[in-house]
């Protein structure tokens, strides 16, 4: 069993932030993340790092605020509820083009909604709930070992390109265990001349603000701030295929959903059915191309998630008009057996769905 | 392609996760691919708790097991509630110290351990659980008996070694039940 061990998806998250040289977590509790601010009150103290358990969402993420001015690593985590509370301060992080990693753990909702695994935050994660022009990098975890793998990852992205990198993951993915082998890899760093540091009258002042009251410098920064997106979109999508080579009913699912499409694909396979998949890593950068080119050779195409229908009008855009965009959902905390979603299958092969 | 489908369930505080970790680690010990689930909803919080452990030689899929090859129970609300669950042919394995009644189902193979008494006659009240996992190793070969005392050092806490052993001989009093 070599260097594996089993730990909890929101466990391997904490352990790759402390890899990936995060020293600063703040949060506030709430099911189902809440082991990622255990695992921190317990490990920061002992590596001379910070955890502190702030008064609410709101307060923690202006703290991530602080901190990423000062150019160190720093991260928050909450699930649906809690990431609405944030959502303000996503939009001035963005603003002053400020790194940081957020991670949502999502559960049902509307409103306080329920405690168990969702995935109907796709919209606030890759639309970008708070105001005005901006994006976050949405990377979306489908085993314990990418939620360690893509944290490290979304610490560097973060860094690279001055923005929000989120891990969007679900109650299921933060509460299960699997074996996971946690690499103490050397983690990229980026210069960060922009930091607040203290200029030791060496250089001229730094300044983090979001405030640009000049439209045509507004203007500006949004438009230089779109042309990072765009090299983001071209060079940063992730995506895995399964059983794609000859696939004719294309599902495309992330996360739990698209553990579930497993089974329902290789269930489909053993009727002749030929099923397979495209699971995007990256939610935004969106994969677009590979979804696109796929609708070629697809009979139909299945949006498998855990809303109404969110990630569905990203599949049909991306498909343009290829193919018919099919929808299999659960929502509020209820997750599909691999049996509705292979019904879907055969409907879609059959056809069409009802 | 083999794989075991395990859900196990019963009242908080007897070790139900536990039990689910430990199976959990024996199949990582023999380098199989696993996931384990626990239950965190409003059912936990009413003082029932359940867990899926998925055990397998091919990449395991959804890590939720509906419909259980191997369900052991420890109360009586948790086999009124995945009786019906369990595949034709599954095992069903009951602490018939706690549960009164029988399996109504005829299609499945059903072990009675009174495991809980068992537990307490042998001075390790609180293994009931291990005893229970012993007796599933046995009857499902789904990990091999052998490795045991390897997986133990891997699950019980360094600081507690005197656990080592009682809960090897909980597994042993299952096994040879």
């Amino acid at each position: 069993m070599a260097d594996k061990v089993l730990m909890k998806g929101n466990e391997a998250i904490a352990e790759a932030a402390l890899i990936a040289g995060c020293r600063h977590y703040f949060g506030y509790p709430i099911t189902p993340q809440t082991e990622i601010a255990a695992y921190m009150a317990k490990r920061m103290p002992k590596i001379g790092g910070t955890f502190l358990q702030a008064e609410s969402e709101i307060a923690a993420i202006n703290m991530v605020y602080g901190v990423s001015s000062t150019g160190k690593r720093v991260m928050t985590s909450s699930a649906s509820p809690g990431m609405s509370l944030k959502t303000e301060g996503l939009s001035y992080l963005a603003g002053a083009d400020l790194p940081a990693l957020v991670v949502n753990v999502q559960r049902g909702g509307p409103g306080l909604g329920g405690i168990q695994p969702s995935q109907s935050d796709y919209f606030h994660a890759t639309k970008c709930g708070g105001h005005g022009d901006y994006h976050m990098i949405v990377l979306a975890p489908a085993s314990v070992q990418e939620m360690a793998d893509l944290t490290i990852k979304g610490f560097e992205m973060a860094d690279q390109y001055r923005m929000t990198s989120m891990i969007l993951a679900d109650g299921t993915m933060g509460q299960m265990m699997e074996p996971v082998e946690i690499k103490n890899v050397e983690t990229k760093t980026f210069e960060k001349p922009w930091a607040t540091t203290g200029t030791e009258m060496k250089r001229p002042k730094n300044v983090v603000n979001s405030l640009y009251l000049e439209p045509s410098e507004l203007e500006k920064m949004n438009i230089a701030r779109f042309e990072k997106y765009k090299s983001i979109e071209e060079n940063e999508v992730m995506y895995e295929e399964f059983m794609m080579d000859d696939a004719e009913i294309v599902l495309v699912a992330y996360g739990l959903s698209s553990r579930v499409s497993r089974n329902a694909i290789i269930a489909a396979r053993e009727k002749g059915i030929k099923a397979g998949m495209i699971r995007p890593i990256t939610l935004w950068p969106f994969p677009k191309a590979i979804i696109n080119k796929r609708a070629e050779q697809a009979k139909a195409m299945i949006s498998v998630e855990l809303s109404m229908g969110q990630m569905m009008q990203d599949v049909q855009l991306a498909a343009n008009g290829k193919c018919p965009v099919y929808l299999c959902n659960r929502v509020g905390g209820m997750i599909f057996a691999p049996e509705e979603v292979l019904a879907k299958i055969e409907e879609a092969n059959a056809g069409g769905v009802k | 392609m083999k794989t075991a489908n395990i859900l196990l369930a019963g009242f908080g505080g007897q070790g139900i996760l536990f039990a689910g970790k430990f199976l959990a680690y024996s199949g990582l010990y023999e380098e199989k691919e696993i996931s384990w689930l626990p239950s965190y909803g409003p059912e936990m919080r009413g003082g029932t708790s359940n867990c899926s452990v998925i055990i397998s030689d091919s990449p395991v899929g959804s890590p939720i097991v509906n419909n259980p090859d191997v369900l052991l129970v420890m109360n009586m609300p948790s086999l009124d509630k995945f009786e019906n669950a369990v595949v034709p042919g599954g095992k069903i394995f009951v602490d018939s110290t706690l549960i009164e009644r029988k399996v109504q189902r005829d299609d499945v193979e059903v072990f009675y351990v009174p495991a809980t008494k068992m537990a307490a006659d042998a001075g390790v009240p609180t293994l009931a659980n291990m005893i229970l996992v012993g007796k599933i190793i046995k009857e499902t070969a789904i990990v091999s008996f052998d490795n045991m005392d390897g997986v133990l050092k891997k699950v019980v806490s360094a600081r507690k070694p005197e656990l080592l052993e009682l809960n090897k001989k909980a597994l042993d009093a299952g096994y040879n039940f």
